[in-house]
């Protein structure tokens, strides 16, 4: 159709005062590890609760030379995850990939990834609820006092009813972490599991809660602890099995149901991990024979 | 009345003000690692061309702009900055979101600054100091963003650095941030850091 002008978008697809605006927010977040900074979040053109934080500051952050990497729940290849990464290859041109070591921006929905991060790689968290305390204490002018005075016990009487109802710290995901020995954070519903990978991690952390309006981060070699009691100290769950396809341990592990009997397998929640161990020849007791692996 | 020719802003105001911004956020995320910063500014003296490329990435009409003295002398260096950023230059270091220093060692005591309130310890000023270089290893540094420690030094800054910094690091986490823009390279020291002198 000759005449209709082509939509073309500013480089990822923010405007430069909205980038500007946020990457104050960015800057500020760094210098006060574990802080809720406030920022206009604007409408973007997703709904609420599909990442539109994270997404905000992936474009205040991106440049041209940037290689980006998009997980949802740890895989690479789910809606979230193909729609942001289009979204940024359409309105920024940027490469993107699914090999944690060679993105220098990880965008991710509730996982960090298995490979261990590098010093230069940034990690942009989606964050649905970025306030730790707003389940026990709805409003925002209390938590904003609490967190001003430091006043964390309501935290720990959660953690603490914990253990009198179940014997243990029930929490499994979104586990509340103390960053830089002041601020409790809530890092987004990643699995306690991932808690330990925040702790002295090397890549600067990002976290953008775009319904919320927060944002906040953890430099490089900055102390997260998990909080949890000298008689309860903080651990992560374990499985039994290894991965049925890489056969890796010590990882994250989704599991599958196969059938309506019963069937089911645990398998990396991390794609390109169990892609990459594959391709190296691991092979898991469900795995596809050598050979016959598509 | 004479007229004088505005010194030009960024040629991609995208991609420079990308480019500034990133080593203006890993120098805070790294304190006292200077970052490169390279811009083809040519921004009226005494503004120095890497706090003019900060100043250009960072600030716009929400953020009031304070100038040190020997800015505040130059009309054109206002001009710059108003005609580029549209910032409100102001008077009153305490209203400031940015700050430029263009000579660090008649810097203001930092209570003269914001340093943000409890609630709300963002809304405090950045310092974006300009200094000629990043020399020696006068100080030894501690903190977020730091494996272990380390030394860094910067010239000029007044004698007593050390105790001013170790004075807005008490009031934690409230306090000012500063960007230390040197010829090509910009360091960060926020708020956060542990500064001894060594």
């Amino acid at each position: 159709m000759s005449g209709m002008p082509e939509i073309s978008y500013n480089f990822a697809y923010l405007d430069e005062q909205t980038k500007r605006m946020i990457r104050r927010a960015i800057l500020k977040a760094i210098a006060i590890p574990g802080y809720q900074v406030p920022f206009a979040a604007r409408e973007m053109p997703m709904p609420y609760g599909w990442g539109t934080g994270g997404v905000q500051v992936t474009a205040a952050v991106l440049g041209p030379d940037d290689v980006l990497k998009v997980i949802d729940q740890g895989a690479d290849d789910t809606t979230n995850a193909v729609a942001i990464r289009g979204f940024f290859e359409k309105t920024a041109g940027v490469a993107t990939t699914t090999a944690t070591t060679q993105a220098s921006i990880i965008q991710t929905r509730h996982r960090i990834p298995e490979t261990a991060l590098a010093e230069n790689q940034i990690l942009v968290y989606q964050v649905p609820i970025p306030e730790p305390l707003r389940f026990l204490e709805p409003r925002e002018t209390e938590t904003r006092q609490l967190h001003a005075l430091a006043e964390y016990g309501l935290m720990h009487v959660k953690l603490y009813e914990d253990i009198a109802r179940h014997g243990h710290i029930a929490t499994t995901y979104a586990y509340p972490v103390e960053v830089a020995g002041r601020y409790v954070m809530d890092p987004s519903p990643i699995p306690k599991f991932d808690n330990p990978k925040m702790d002295d991690c090397p890549a600067l952390q990002l976290f953008g809660a775009g319904r919320e309006k927060r944002i906040y981060a953890i430099p490089p070699y900055t102390t997260v602890r998990s909080l949890d009691f000298e008689d309860h100290p903080f651990k992560v769950q374990r499985f039994a099995k290894p991965c049925a396809l890489c056969a890796a341990t010590g990882v994250y592990l989704d599991e599958v149901i196969l059938d309506d009997k019963g069937g089911r397998m645990f398998v990396c929640s991390d794609t390109d991990h169990c892609n990459t161990r594959q391709a190296q020849g691991h092979r898991g007791e469900m795995a596809a024979p050598a050979g016959e692996a598509a | 009345m004479q007229t004088q020719e505005l010194a030009r802003g960024f040629a991609d105001p995208v991609l420079e003000a990308q480019g500034a911004f990133r080593a203006a956020m890993w120098a805070l995320s790294r304190p006292g690692q200077p970052q490169e910063l390279t811009t083809e500014l040519v921004p009226p003296a005494p503004l120095s061309p890497e706090a003019a490329a900060l100043a250009l990435a960072l600030c716009d009409y929400e953020t009031p702009v304070f100038l040190d003295a020997a800015l505040a002398a130059e009309r054109a260096v206002a001009d710059f900055l108003r005609f580029h950023t549209g910032a409100p230059i102001t008077e009153d270091p305490g209203e400031a979101r940015f700050a430029i220093i263009a000579n660090p060692m008649e810097l203001l005591d930092f209570s003269q600054f914001s340093p943000g309130s409890p609630d709300f310890p963002d809304a405090s000023t950045t310092l974006i100091l300009q200094v000629a270089g990043f020399a020696g290893h006068g100080f030894m540094l501690e903190g977020p963003g730091i494996k272990g420690r380390i030394g860094f030094g910067a010239t000029p800054l007044p004698g007593d650095f050390p105790a001013r910094m170790a004075a807005n690091r008490a009031l934690f986490p409230r306090g000012v941030d500063l960007l230390l823009a040197g010829a090509g390279q910009v360091a960060g020291l926020p708020r956060s850091v542990a500064v001894k002198g060594a």
